[in-house]
């Protein structure tokens, strides 16, 4: 019996959380903002919904049999990745179109460079921009609420007549995911709650902007409430892979994030302030990491008094 | 907030599994044999003074401190000497060791008698005499810990009463049964080591013993700090940052900036010893796990083999899968259930194959915890990645080698990542200069 003792090295317990528990949740806070979607939108939201899930998990699950790696689906981060790009596309837009956007997510931008945890940028946001830009047409002509009579994105210069309470709600034309700002806050804040997230870059994210937007003459509430921001700033840019990891780290991430999307949406003429605030603070997150390391306990001391 | 951005060291969120709190300790019968390791301290082994065949007492030195960073061993049985050997000690390292069989007869060595202690090196030197060391886990020599080169700037004494590893609640016995002798230890070290002030940490999932302890100070420069349940608050420099407010600079040590800090069990052992005289051959341990029929706190002989201590606690009821020295974030695994009892140990855990499997370790996520839940504020993430690109001028940056090995970022890893072992990996990279 004896000889049968296992002998490994401490800590001898760990955790309850997993990486999939993880990404549940993550999925979880996402169902809000899908309900609310099939509501404004239609079924077809729900549809185009499953497709690039499905999409986004089937392309995980060849590529990695394909090239002799360890089949990864069920930490579902593959399902993250698919309903977070699906938000991030028009409800109209042609199912096909998903796919291509779910393999350049998932076998472009997560598998080729090693998977999961080994990305620079988030796949769902490489996905959306590189949709926008091959299909530019399909891909911003959004889908309007089935039974309203508004028009116009929100930040369409055609638009400045949505009222506050149309923009929480969501019942205004936007890409599927993103129109109603409630469901995404709710998702936002349980995502805080059960401590996937911390509220630094949402909450640093949405400060710059409305801080931005009141010194640029612009309304604040009106800009944190349109386009992609909630959604971004609460599952986007919080991606744990493509975003830094300390306080400090996360802090500077969220006001780069927010000068970068009120530069865009005030100055640029495209409507993808968010998305490409995003992936450019993602290519920056690894220098962050490097110079907002944490003070070490008796580091900075033993420094201090060394130069005494 | 500003101490978020600075250091997060949000700690862990262990599970307290303390079902023996409650429990009275009991006393465990002579054991068959006992096997008296030289090596149970941090420093030189100490070197056998009794050969095969000796008549020894109980108090008996059986092994002589090696050097001045060393300590002396007693017999706790009287009996003979029936065996020198050498043992394996938890660390790997082969210790030599002295197999005492006892007589049943428990004579007490003649030489056993109070000491006469007048001031500071009179105590000093009873402290060295009675083969104490750091009962908390470190096994470091107290007689060594209560003679720094500044003892004058030294001003305060902190009591570690954490005990913030799952299971174990042996110093939460010693707490609630020795309060007198723990208050008459810490008076006795403030007196002769003329420090002004005490203050002694416990996890506030104690509340018997904060209470206990509390109600019987009688001395204004002796106070209780509660302490918050976030593992591990029974980390020296995490102890003296939350019941002090100072840093203890690296590398440095807690002298640096005036405190000594001891444990809870040997602060009374200091009390018990000046009264009787008789050294440390017993030690109040916690005997926990899922596969132990009757979880409780023993008073045990040291040197007494795990097995028959387990015997002792109505046994095993399924095959173990790890035998553990100390709780399961930081104690070491025991290889055969012949090993015996240390000093510095203060439980033995049983768990069944199925609590010892390690889960599968995934892809690193990049999620934070690890850095976040540092308690030192160290990247454990970055460094294990230094380790695996063998840079060891990364390390230093990381200052890798600050690690204390707690565990805290293994077990708060969603991964599963083995990052203290590989930290610890990383420590002896960066001592050979590069060499894995």
């Amino acid at each position: 019996m004896d000889n049968k003792l296992i002998v490994t090295a401490a800590p001898h317990i760990t955790g309850p959380d997993t990486t999939q528990k993880i990404m549940g949740r993550v999925a979880v806070a996402l169902v809000p903002a899908l309900i609310a979607s099939v509501i404004i939108f239609g079924f077809n939201a729900l549809i185009l919904t499953v497709v690039t899930v499905a999409s986004c998990v089937l392309f995980e699950y060849g590529y990695c049999k394909l090239v002799g790696r360890e089949v990864p689906v069920s930490d579902l981060s593959a399902v993250v990745t698919g309903l977070l790009l699906a938000f991030n596309l028009p409800s109209t837009l042609p199912w096909w179109m998903a796919i291509v956007g779910a393999f350049i997510a998932i076998v472009i931008v997560k598998q080729l460079f090693g998977g999961l945890g080994y990305n620079c940028a988030n796949p769902a946001i490489v996905g959306r921009i590189a949709l926008a830009m091959g299909f530019a047409g399909k891909m911003s002509a959004y889908g309007f609420p089935v039974d309203s009579t508004s028009s116009a994105t929100p930040l369409s210069s055609a638009a400045e007549n949505i009222d506050y309470v149309t923009l929480l709600l969501g019942n205004h034309g936007g890409v599927l995911g993103e129109t109603c700002a409630i469901a995404l806050l709710l998702g936002g804040v349980y995502l805080i709650v059960t401590k996937v997230i911390s509220p630094m870059i949402p909450v640093t994210y949405l400060g710059t902007v409305a801080v931005l937007s009141l010194l640029a003459g612009q309304d604040p509430i009106y800009q944190l409430l349109s386009g992609g921001l909630m959604l971004g700033a609460f599952f986007m840019a919080t991606d744990y892979v493509t975003s830094p990891t300390t306080g400090k780290g996360k802090l500077v991430f969220g006001i780069g994030l927010g000068l970068i999307t009120c530069m865009i949406r005030f100055f640029g003429t495209m409507n993808e302030g968010v998305s490409f605030a995003i992936l450019l603070m993602n290519l920056l997150t690894p220098y962050i990491d490097e110079l907002t390391r944490q003070d070490k306990l008796g580091i900075a001391k033993a420094k201090k008094e060394g130069t005494k | 907030m500003g101490k978020f951005l600075k250091r997060a060291a949000q700690g862990a969120d262990v599970p307290h599994d303390k079902g023996t709190s409650n429990l009275e300790t009991v006393v465990m019968p002579l054991p068959s044999k006992i096997t008296l390791s030289m090596g149970q301290h941090i420093g030189a082994p100490a070197a056998p003074c009794v050969a095969k065949g000796d008549q020894v007492y109980v108090g008996s030195v059986v092994g002589k401190a090696g050097g001045f960073v060393s300590c002396d061993i007693h017999s706790g049985v009287s009996g003979t000497v029936s065996e020198i050997t050498t043992i394996t000690a938890p660390n790997g390292a082969v210790q030599t060791a002295v197999v005492i069989t006892p007589d049943g007869k428990q004579e007490k060595d003649p030489a056993i008698a109070p000491p006469q202690v007048t001031d500071m090196k009179s105590f000093v030197d009873a402290v060295r005499a009675s083969g104490l060391v750091g009962l908390g886990g470190a096994g470091f020599p107290t007689a060594v810990k209560l003679s720094p080169k500044n003892l004058d700037e030294i001003d305060t004494l902190v009591i570690n009463g954490a005990e913030c590893e799952p299971y174990i609640t042996s110093d939460n016995r010693c707490l609630i049964e020795d309060t007198h002798h723990v208050l008459n230890g810490v008076k006795q070290v403030m007196k002769y080591l003329n420090i002004g002030k005490c203050v002694i940490g416990i996890e506030g999932n104690k509340p018997e013993a904060i209470a206990k302890v509390q109600a019987a100070i009688d001395d204004p420069r002796i106070e209780v700090k509660t302490l918050p349940c976030r593992y591990p608050q029974g980390a020296e420099k995490v102890l003296i940052e939350n019941c002090t407010g100072r840093e203890v600079p690296f590398p440095g040590l807690p002298s640096d900036v005036g405190v000594i800090v001891m444990n809870v069990t040997s602060i009374a052992f200091v009390s018990k010893y000046l009264e009787t005289g008789m050294p440390l051959i017993a030690k109040r341990l916690t005997v926990d796990g899922d596969i132990v029929k009757t979880p409780q706190n023993v008073e045990v002989l040291i040197g007494t083999p795990i097995r028959e201590l387990l015997d002792f606690c109505g046994g095993l009821t399924a095959e173990p899968g790890k035998v553990l020295y100390g709780g399961p974030m930081m104690g070491n695994c025991v290889a055969s259930l012949d090993q015996p009892i240390l000093k510095n140990n203060n439980a033995v855990l049983a768990f069944s194959k199925e609590r010892s499997h390690t889960p599968k370790a995934t892809n690193c996520i990049h999620c934070g915890r690890c850095t976040n839940a540092c308690p030192l504020g160290l990247s454990a993430k970055e460094i294990v990645q230094a380790y695996n690109n063998g840079d060891v001028e990364l390390l230093q940056k990381l200052n890798a080698d600050l690690c204390m090995s707690c565990g805290t970022c293994s077990f708060v890893c969603p991964a599963k990542r083995p990052l203290a072992p590989s930290i610890a990996l990383a420590k002896i990279m960066m001592k050979n200069g590069g060499k894995k």
